[in-house]
């Protein structure tokens, strides 16, 4: 492998890693840009979407180390898997807001918040009773398709990542752009008083909110099993970690921000990881958003003091 | 249910309310006819805004009750109040400032249906402020102050209000553009559309009002048509300062 092939390999390595953070990390800003909340439940929405995914697999017959699907079969198991995994993570986000969340609403100062974490540790220990700390072997419903790009291969999973997460990317900024709630999100993050005057119902927004970014985390947690053919309790927090610095670094409250953030966030660990050590992943991601946060405090695409009275 | 063409269309009645502890809204009345411009008075935190978000469901009475059209209202979500009819004007604007001027009048049309309706309302909006047309595709937050005020008039119109509350709606624009604001709500009034108009500039507001309160504290000292205040000596001497009253008068 020459230099040039294995940066080419550590940027197809990155950019996959970074379209799950990517991901993850839009339900960290959707949230935050309409209630100024940071969402610690949502990493383990993004570790139970895993699981779902797990079990939606095996429940369609696809089981671990079975052969690989083809064809139609393929797409069927694919779509079905991943439309039950996002509606069931979508939902679970929708839940935590009704029982948690709402009824803190209006009361000031970190209580959401610290709300939040407690949350998370719930989710994670069901997970644990329920399924055990040893890691999951994933099924692998993906044929060991590989395209050589020079030196650098391109397999099947990393065009499925990013081909999904190119479509569900799509979906939300035309939904947030174009259509009528979508346009009702962007007016309750910009001005929450003003919009309830027009006749939005925030509830609605704030619910539509925590669907929509969970149904993307759950996503995200179902790629990373059919990614690493692996899953395991305990992948929420890095993950949810590292795509929260996304988020904050592409702008919190940001919708392109977080999927800039993802990326860079994708490109470093990878390229991080094979100039430095695997080890020193996190030490790199984190400086890097306190260099950001140090020269340009809203963000890399975030504005500074929102426009609000 | 029958809609009642009588009676008032806005009536507060004995409406007590309070933030915590502080009584800011105390017994007050107020009765706003079918078509009338009716203004309302007042120094500093005397209870205008507090009358503004009463109305608009962001504050709730502690007593008393608010009809709008016959109907109590007092209970009702804003989003149901913005249903039947009452459109804010809001203090400052409060555009959207990220969205674009467009998308901004298709929030104030949020309760509303898509379809003909709409195209006629922006229509209507358009042809009040030729402004606001050249302007459609722009950031709202990069207006001028008086080319905001104009989009969040039109807003307003969209949600095809019969009732129309506007707070402020002369605070930080020029002399000029206070001007043309007063007239255009002047001439929506004559379209058919009623008003309640907060505003510290009386002498201006006095000269478009049919009547006026004037609170004082969260009580309504004074009531009477536009006319007969601004020959009150007491408004005279608080509210309309010779230097704001106009050469003419």
């Amino acid at each position: 492998m020459t230099a040039v092939d294995v940066y080419l390999q550590q940027a197809i390595n990155g950019v996959s890693l970074g379209a799950m953070y990517a991901l993850l990390a839009l339900g960290f800003t959707l949230v935050y840009g309409i209630l100024e909340l940071i969402n610690f439940a949502h990493f383990n929405v993004f570790m139970v979407g895993s699981f779902v995914g797990l079990g939606m697999l095996e429940l369609l017959g696809v089981m671990p180390n079975d052969p690989a699907l083809t064809g139609l079969t393929l797409v069927g198991v694919l779509l079905l898997t991943f439309a039950v995994t996002m509606v069931f993570s979508g939902a679970l986000g929708v839940l935590i807001e009704r029982v948690a969340l709402r009824p803190l609403r209006n009361i000031r100062g970190p209580a959401s918040m610290i709300t939040t974490i407690g949350v998370s540790y719930v989710l994670f220990n069901i997970v644990l009773l329920g399924f055990g700390a040893d890691a999951k072997n994933f099924p692998s419903p993906l044929p060991q398709v590989q395209f050589a790009i020079g030196g650098a291969v391109l397999r099947l999973r990393e065009i499925l990542i990013w081909v999904i997460s190119i479509g569900l990317m799509g979906g939300l900024t035309y939904f947030v752009q174009f259509t009528k709630m979508g346009k009702a999100m962007r007016a309750t993050a910009q001005d929450p008083d003003a919009a309830r005057m027009m006749g939005v119902e925030v509830d609605r927004v704030i619910i539509t909110a925590f669907f929509l970014g969970s149904a993307l985390a759950g996503a995200g947690g179902l790629m990373f099993g059919l990614y690493y053919n692996i899953t395991s309790y305990v992948i929420g927090f890095q993950a949810g970690l590292r795509a929260f610095t996304a988020a904050v670094l592409g702008g919190i409250g940001n919708v392109p921000g977080a999927m800039l953030g993802g990326i860079i966030i994708g490109l470093v660990e990878a390229f991080g990881s094979y100039w430095i050590s695997a080890a020193w992943a996190d030490v790199i991601i984190f400086s890097i958003l306190v260099l950001v946060l140090v020269f340009k405090p809203a963000g890399l695409l975030g504005r500074i003091a929102p426009n609000k009275s | 249910m029958p809609r009642e063409d009588q009676g008032p269309l806005l009536e507060f009645k004995a409406v007590n309310t309070y933030y915590g502890d502080l009584h800011v809204l105390k017994d007050v009345n107020y009765t706003i006819g079918r078509g009338e411009i009716v203004s309302l008075l007042g120094g500093n935190a005397c209870g205008k805004s507090t009358t503004m978000k009463t109305i608009m469901g962001v504050v709730r009475p502690t007593r008393g009750s608010v009809t709008f059209d016959g109907q109590p209202i007092e209970k009702l979500a804003t989003s149901e109040r913005v249903k039947r009819g009452i459109a804010p004007v809001l203090e400052a604007r409060r555009l959207f400032p990220r969205m674009t001027v467009y998308e901004n009048l298709e929030m104030g049309a949020y309760t509303q249906k898509r379809g003909a309706q709409f195209d006629e309302d922006l229509e209507r909006v358009y042809s009040l402020f030729p402004r606001v047309k050249e302007r459609r595709n722009q950031v709202s937050g990069t207006l001028s102050g008086g080319e905001q005020q104009m989009v969040a008039i039109g807003r307003a119109l969209m949600a095809r209000p019969r009732l129309i509350c506007m707070d402020e709606p002369s605070m930080g624009l020029s002399p000029l553009y206070v001007e043309q604001v007063f007239d255009i709500i002047q001439e929506i009034n004559r379209q058919g559309t009623t008003i309640f108009m907060v505003e510290q500039n009386a002498a201006m507001a006095l000269s478009i009002a049919h009547r006026a309160y004037v609170l004082q504290t969260g009580k309504v000292v004074l009531s009477g048509t536009a006319a007969e205040l601004r020959e009150n000596p007491a408004i005279k001497e608080a509210y309309l300062g010779e230097l704001q009253v106009p050469a003419a008068a």
